[in-house]
């Protein structure tokens, strides 16, 4: 089959253009992405970079929205989130150790595995049921800072399980084999050998983990985290509340005062966040380097 | 032997013993905690459909389990949590699947390691802060083009539930696509094809069953999202497709009856499990459907 | 590096021994009506400036949900936007959980639309009762049809839920019967839901405490209620601090109460807060937006308060409409 000169040129052509005309749609759609969160951010530093000072951070949750301020929420939050860790990051280890290393290739590493993934993948509301129904209620902990941490203890845990197995697969075999070699039982080589190495990736994938948990409130609000608290808790049992849900309850306000408040809160909780990705790539770096992997 | 040796080797046996059977019990609470799940659920359901009947639930038309006339009909919540998942996945699935192709065909090495890891951000963001975003934002630049939409709608917050889920798309879409061998590009390639043909007519056909599964978690993730249409779909139960008037969704339904911190053993403290039970279900049939798309994708492409 | 373990535990106990000075820490536990809680919320936020150690906790779960955690000894104090019920009275008898009934404020219920609604200058109890009784569920969805000459667009309804004392008093004095009403409108307890659906909503309706209402004067419009009858004002009436106070307002003015807890008043925290409450309170009522009560109705329910007279003068029959503080009291300290 002959074409001519000019049909080639054209069709060359039409297809250089779709080409362009793609590339174009692209660069639309990533920039329709990445604007928008350009615009959240901003819109967020416009409503509440005004409202952010000593006093902001100082203050407790008031009805005079010039007056009201993050204290509780902040200390509410740091002391969940640590608690959290306090429970989720030594089971979660644990479960990993014992998958990566003890169980092997059985059908019941298999369903436990499946098992983490599908958890993964579970709205976090319902863990805030569970946590209702369990810790709340059946056991009696009632709306205090165990009860939150505990719930979200169990959100993060399928998180921290399978970054950290990920981590203890970095590992390579020869020094496993190795310890056995020199004659250390399982758990001496785990100890000694094996986790020191996988610990900046097992820390890494924690901190984000931890990082995912504080900007939670569907489930702290299923379980009862009130909004009025105008004071620190005081121990385990004590009621509390956290930075997503003052976010939550100032931004349910009419008030414009109150929406600045909510925009300056957020402002605190991306910081927050930021300094915790921030610390988890520093780790990850210093570690890399030091042991050379 | 000495005798510190033998002592040695002895604890030694003993730790490894208790460490064996404490790692055990951390590998097994993820399994407690889904029969936990299922068994709340399940317990708090069973009470539920003592009182109403499944039919009713299933098929009324009205969602008013608290008011003197009560109709316990998921229907409208569940019209609720489609239109608003359904908005996110028209956006998402556009923006993130051009987006993969691109960064998975068309772009350079540099793009990539910029672009991915800002596109990660979208996704880390707290939804909270997206729900703020919605309500006060999104819903006012909405309502200067349309004067009718109420301040509280499916549309805002279906919206920005798409932005949040467009990194899940693509990633998992382009990941899809890289692991489509070389060889099939190369082969169309050499018939002539432009990169936008192999990209549309090779690539995406061989990644079909991969990309699928993204938009099935997608959704999953998207029906699964509570602050987001707390702060901004409202709180009115009701059957429509109408993106413009309040609604309410079934997640949003178990934050406002949890507000008012119901008493345990009432019809209104067993309909949160109620709906959280449908909830569970759907979102687990959408993973192991997601799942099971990807493991037969992996047998295909092998 | 079992110090990185170490250090996470010993980090988080850390933190939690050191700010756990007082298990014991005086603790006021109160919940119930959101109508009340602005006030509540004021004198707590003062209380804490006079008496640093006590914490005063409140939530929102609405009258009903408040007085169900109070008869089941839950809370301390509960914030009420209508009188105990006999069912409440009963539960609390059950718990043997004795209560004194302390009236704070007067409250106006108000119904407002958003300001570009332009057709709305008053409304009869009649129209309101055509709108929200349980028969105009999916019925009555139009503003043409409740009166001739306004637009065919739909109405979006919000108001109080059902755990809401504002609800019951609204479904009582507009319905005729408590608690009956149609259910495909926006509900919540939480007033400020309320108030963001309407003022973002041309086509909105809704009703809640006029304290709400004056602390969003810009974005609501308040609508007059005609209740045809000339004894107490012609014509549409607007719930203002005069017309509350002077019965002018009706059907939906009313008394709000908190109800406490008789053993927890022996705690010298709840006996100095709820003191606190009717003497340094009084000047929030006005700031929050409700109207305060007579000087002799404090004075009444103070006396209540130190010989903790229990049970409720509206003998468990719940909201009275029309019915005086005074008269009622007086009469019980006859």
């Amino acid at each position: 089959m002959r074409i001519e000169a000019h049909t080639l040129a054209r069709m060359l052509s039409r297809r250089r253009g779709m080409e362009l005309g793609f590339k174009a749609l692209a660069v639309t759609t990533l920039a329709i992405a990445l604007g928008s969160l350009a615009l959240l951010l901003l819109d967020a530093i416009a409503d509440g970079a005004g409202r952010l000072s000593w006093q902001f951070l100082t203050s407790f949750p008031s009805r005079k929205p010039e007056e009201a301020g993050i204290l509780s929420a902040l200390v509410g939050t740091v002391c969940l989130i640590l608690l959290t860790a306090v429970f989720a990051f030594p089971i979660g280890v644990g479960a990993a150790i014992y998958l990566e290393e003890y169980a092997g290739k059985s059908w019941f590493s298999r369903v436990v595995e499946v098992n983490i993934s599908n958890l993964a993948g579970v709205p976090s509301i319902i863990y805030g049921l569970l946590g209702l129904e369990l810790f709340v209620r059946a056991l009696g902990f009632d709306r205090s800072l165990l009860s939150g941490a505990l719930t979200m203890a169990l959100l993060v845990l399928p998180i921290i399980i399978i970054s950290s197995r990920e981590a203890l697969r970095t590992v390579p075999r020869s020094i496993r084999e190795a310890s056995f070699a020199l004659g250390a039982d399982r758990w001496q080589t785990i100890w000694h050998q094996v986790l020191p190495l996988a610990l900046p990736g097992i820390l890494t994938g924690s901190i984000l983990a931890f990082s995912r948990a504080i900007g939670e409130a569907a489930p702290l609000i299923t379980i009862g985290a009130l909004t009025y608290v105008a004071f620190l808790p005081d121990g385990l049992f004590a009621p509390f509340t956290a930075l997503p849900i003052q976010i939550f309850n100032w931004v349910s306000r009419p008030q414009a005062g109150f929406h600045a408040n909510a925009a300056a809160a957020i402002l605190v909780l991306l910081a927050v966040l930021l300094l915790m990705n921030a610390l988890a790539v520093f780790l990850r770096q210093r570690y890399q380097k030091r042991l050379n992997l | 032997m000495t005798a510190t040796t033998l002592h040695h080797l002895t604890r030694g046996r003993y730790r490894e013993r208790a460490a064996h059977v404490l790692l055990f019990f951390c590998g097994t609470l993820s399994i407690l905690t889904t029969l936990g799940i299922v068994a709340v659920l399940l317990f708090e359901t069973l009470a539920f459909f003592r009182e109403v009947p499944l039919f009713d639930f299933l098929t009324d038309t009205q969602w008013t389990p608290l008011f003197a006339d009560k109709h316990f009909g998921i229907l409208p919540l569940v019209a609720g949590t489609a239109l608003t998942a359904g908005i996110a996945v028209c956006v998402a699935t556009p923006i993130g699947l051009v987006s993969a192709l691109y960064l998975s065909e068309y772009a350079t090495d540099r793009v990539r390691h910029l672009v991915k890891p800002v596109l990660e951000v979208l996704a880390g963001v707290p939804t909270v802060v997206y729900g703020y975003f919605a309500l006060l934002f999104i819903t006012p630049l909405l309502q200067t083009v349309i004067p009718s939409l109420s301040g509280f709608n499916a549309l805002s917050p279906g919206i920005v539930i798409g932005v949040m889920i467009i990194p899940m798309v693509s990633s998992l879409s382009e990941d899809a696509m890289y692991a489509v061998p070389q060889s099939l590009r190369e082969g169309a390639y050499a018939l002539g094809s432009s990169k936008l043909q192999v990209a549309v007519k090779v690539v995406v056909p061989a990644a079909f069953s991969g990309i699928a599964a993204s938009l099935l978690l997608g959704v999953s993730r998207a029906i699964g999202e509570t602050m987001i249409l707390a702060i901004a779909a409202g709180q009115q139960p009701r059957l429509t497709l109408n993106p413009t008037v309040p609604i309410e969704t079934m997640t949003a339904y178990i934050v406002q009856v949890s507000l008012g911190d119901t008493p345990t053993g009432t019809i209104e403290y067993r309909t949160i499990f109620a709906v959280g039970m449908m909830l569970f279900l759907g979102t687990l049939a959408l993973n192991l459907v997601s799942q099971w798309i990807k493991q037969r994708f992996r047998e295909q492409v092998g | 590096m079992g110090l990185r373990h170490g250090t996470t535990w010993a980090l988080g106990l850390s933190i939690l021994t050191a700010a756990a000075p007082a298990w014991s820490a005086a603790l006021i536990k109160i919940d119930g009506s959101s109508t009340v809680y602005p006030i509540t919320e004021a004198v707590a936020e003062e209380f804490a400036k006079a008496q640093p150690k006590v914490r005063v906790t409140v939530g929102i779960s609405g009258t009903g949900g408040g007085f169900k955690k109070f008869c089941n000894g839950e809370t301390d104090i509960s914030d009420a936007s209508r009188p105990i019920k006999m069912s409440e009275v009963q539960q609390c008898d059950a718990k043997k959980i004795g209560y004194v009934e302390v009236p704070v404020a007067y409250d106006g219920i108000a119904v407002v639309v958003n300001p570009k609604n332009d057709w709305v200058t008053g409304m009869t109890v009649r129209e309101l009762k055509k709108l929200w009784e349980p028969a105009a569920q999916g019925k009555i969805t139009r503003w043409s049809q409740l009166r001739a000459g306004w637009p065919n667009k739909e109405i979006h309804l919000f108001g109080a839920g059902v755990d809401s004392g504002t609800y019951d008093y609204f479904t009582d004095a507009i319905v005729g019967t408590e608690h009956a009403s149609r259910g495909d409108y926006t509900a919540s307890e939480d007033d400020n839901v309320l108030i963001q659906g309407i003022a973002t909503d041309p086509l909105a309706l809704g009703f809640f405490g006029v304290a709400y209402y004056e602390a969003n004067k810009g974005r609501l419009t308040l609508v007059g209620i005609d209740d045809e009858n000339s004894k107490n004002g012609d014509g549409p009436i607007l719930p203002t601090f005069e017309t509350v106070k002077n019965g002018t307002y009706q059907p939906l003015a009313r008394p709000i109460f908190i109800y406490v807890n008789s053993k927890a008043l022996d705690r010298p925290e709840v006996a100095d807060f709820v003191k606190f409450y009717l003497t340094e309170g009084k000047p929030l009522v006005r700031e929050v937006g409700y109207i305060s009560l007579p000087d002799p109705v404090y004075e009444l329910a103070m006396r209540r308060i130190d010989t903790r007279i229990v049970g409720s003068v509206f003998g468990g029959k719940g909201s009275q409409i029309g019915v005086t503080l005074e008269s009622l009291l007086a009469a019980e300290s006859k």
